[in-house]
């Protein structure tokens, strides 16, 4: 259901380290405008991790991370602060600042970014929060919110520049199904009425399943498939079988490898 | 052992470098933000100033007033045997103004505002709040560290003019009754004594400590690592070190200073 192929977002072999361990050995990726793409993978394969280097957070040991157009990685702090207007950022635990009410928290970019009078940015701040269906929350702290209701207020925060790239991180972790299904509802609404492209990075099977027009599957640093939902769910891969399926791990075990990584030498 | 010693070596020279870096983004900010569509706002600054300056004025009485008096019991009686109790008036005057004032007010900020700094700093690292601030433009030194510099360098000089006072009115409030002189004759002496750069001494040494207790608990917070326990490990260290510091700067300040 990709609305156009224009990438919006190209990684090219990104590889990144940890210390002196690989994390992510050589990632291509690519999203076109407008579409939901959903990065999977169980926990150490690396999603989130890529989502970092997709934000800029970190500077990778080699690669290229293209966001609509530029190659971040070669940004000077000048233009990495123009594209970030440009980007919206829900975390797994909100991040919302606990100093501040949720109206306040929504507005900061606006703030920051715009020289907007107050009123006006209260009206936008009441139409994104009617949007994740938060209205009325305005004046309460981040600590008087349930979970389902920071994550969403976290989206309200994401989306109150009007990004054309929006990025979530984990939206079903930690929520009941009907909330998490509500959030789902939500992306894909965001999608169709801003025609926003939107990276979801997620282990839950059947949110993902349920937003994505794409799915990466992630597997310990390496992009194991990428593809529409059916050719996920068809995939004969083993490995994305088991992910699908919930099998765990049954790999065979390499005597010499093993006896190497328990000892810390060669033999 | 050698191979410890160089790795801490590393390690110092590393944070050091840090703390310089940190201290230099500060000031960029503060001076070129306006132009880079990123000002450091004045509301953040006056929010740090009530909160590390303003809120701190009871204690800082409460602190220097008591030293003053320990000063003054303590010069009392060693001046006795001598017949020289006088002289504790300039003894008083001079010691809390280059000194005492401005060393037991940044300890007290070190201890109230530095510690809470790093907490705060280190919970929001923790949280993703400071890549939050990060991913929406917003530059985490600039909007975080920079206020602090400028509400420190305000509130600590001001704070060390209100010991010195404090100090003194300490010590006459105790040799007024020793010595059998009205409270506002001591001030009057104290005043005569000091001139304007045992005061200066004084101020110098807590723009010195106002930066160094920033810089210590701002690199602290955002170097936080390992959850809650980090952030309280984070905080220990910051108060340790920053009060370390703050002494060792004043011993190596008044060398430069005082002679």
């Amino acid at each position: 259901m990709a609305k156009s192929s224009l990438p919006i977002i190209n990684v090219e072999n990104l590889v990144t380290h940890y210390g002196d361990t690989e994390i992510l050995k050589g990632i291509d990726f690519s999203v076109n405008k407008g579409e939901v793409m959903v990065v999977m993978g169980g926990s150490g394969s690396g999603k989130s991790t890529l989502l970092r280097y997709l934000l800029g957070l970190n500077v990778p040991t080699s690669g290229r991370v293209c966001l609509l157009g530029k190659d971040i990685t070669k940004m000077d702090a000048n233009e990495m602060h123009v594209m970030r207007k440009n980007i919206g950022v829900a975390f797994q635990g909100g991040a919302l600042f606990g100093s501040m009410t949720v109206a306040e928290n929504i507005q900061l970019p606006l703030y920051e970014h715009t020289r907007l009078d107050k009123n006006t940015m209260q009206i936008m701040t009441g139409m994104k929060l009617e949007v994740v269906n938060l209205a009325g929350f305005e004046n309460l702290m981040p600590s008087q919110l349930s979970g389902g209701m920071i994550k969403r207020a976290a989206l309200a925060r994401a989306i109150i520049m009007d990004p054309k790239l929006l990025f979530f991180d984990e939206p079903s972790a930690g929520l009941d199904p009907v909330v998490s299904a509500e959030l789902d509802e939500l992306i894909l609404r965001l999608r169709d009425a801003m025609n926003m492209t939107i990276v979801v990075v997620t282990h839950e099977l059947e949110s993902a399943f349920k937003i994505a027009d794409r799915i990466t599957i992630l597997d310990r640093g390496k992009i194991l498939m990428c593809g529409t939902v059916d050719e996920v769910r068809n995939s004969d891969k083993e490995r994305v079988h088991n992910l699908l399926n919930r099998k765990p791990r049954t790999d065979t075990v390499n005597v010499d490898e093993y006896l190497q990584r328990l000892t810390g030498h060669g033999i | 052992m050698v191979n410890n010693i160089g790795k801490t070596t590393v390690r110092t020279i590393d944070e050091l470098g840090y703390l310089f870096v940190l201290l230099i983004e500060s000031l960029g900010w503060l001076f070129t933000g306006k132009y880079r569509n990123q000002p450091v706002r004045l509301r953040h600054i006056f929010q740090e100033i009530m909160s590390i300056g303003v809120k701190s004025v009871p204690i800082a009485c409460i602190l220097c007033f008591s030293v003053g008096m320990m000063l003054a019991i303590q010069g009392l009686e060693t001046l006795k045997p001598y017949g020289a109790q006088s002289q504790v008036i300039s003894g008083i005057a001079l010691s809390v103004t280059r000194e005492f004032s401005a060393l037991i007010i940044a300890i007290m900020v070190a201890g109230r505002s530095g510690s809470a700094i790093t907490a705060r700093i280190g919970t929001m690292q923790e949280s993703q709040e400071v890549d939050a601030l990060r991913v929406m433009g917003i530059d985490p030194v600039r909007y975080l560290a920079a206020p602090l510099f400028v509400a420190m360098l305000i509130s600590l000089p001001c704070l060390t003019i209100l010991g010195d006072l404090l100090g003194m009115l300490g010590g006459a409030v105790y040799s007024s009754f020793e010595l059998n002189l009205s409270i506002p004759i001591y001030m009057q002496r104290s005043f005569d004594v000091l001139s304007v750069y045992d005061v200066m001494q004084g101020l110098i040494k807590s723009l010195i400590f106002a930066v160094i207790i920033v810089l210590v608990a701002v690199s602290n917070g955002f170097e936080v690592q390992g959850g809650a326990e980090g952030v309280g490990k984070a905080t220990t260290r910051s108060v340790v070190m920053s009060i370390s510091l703050v002494v060792i700067a004043d011993m190596i300040f008044t060398y430069f200073l005082a002679r």
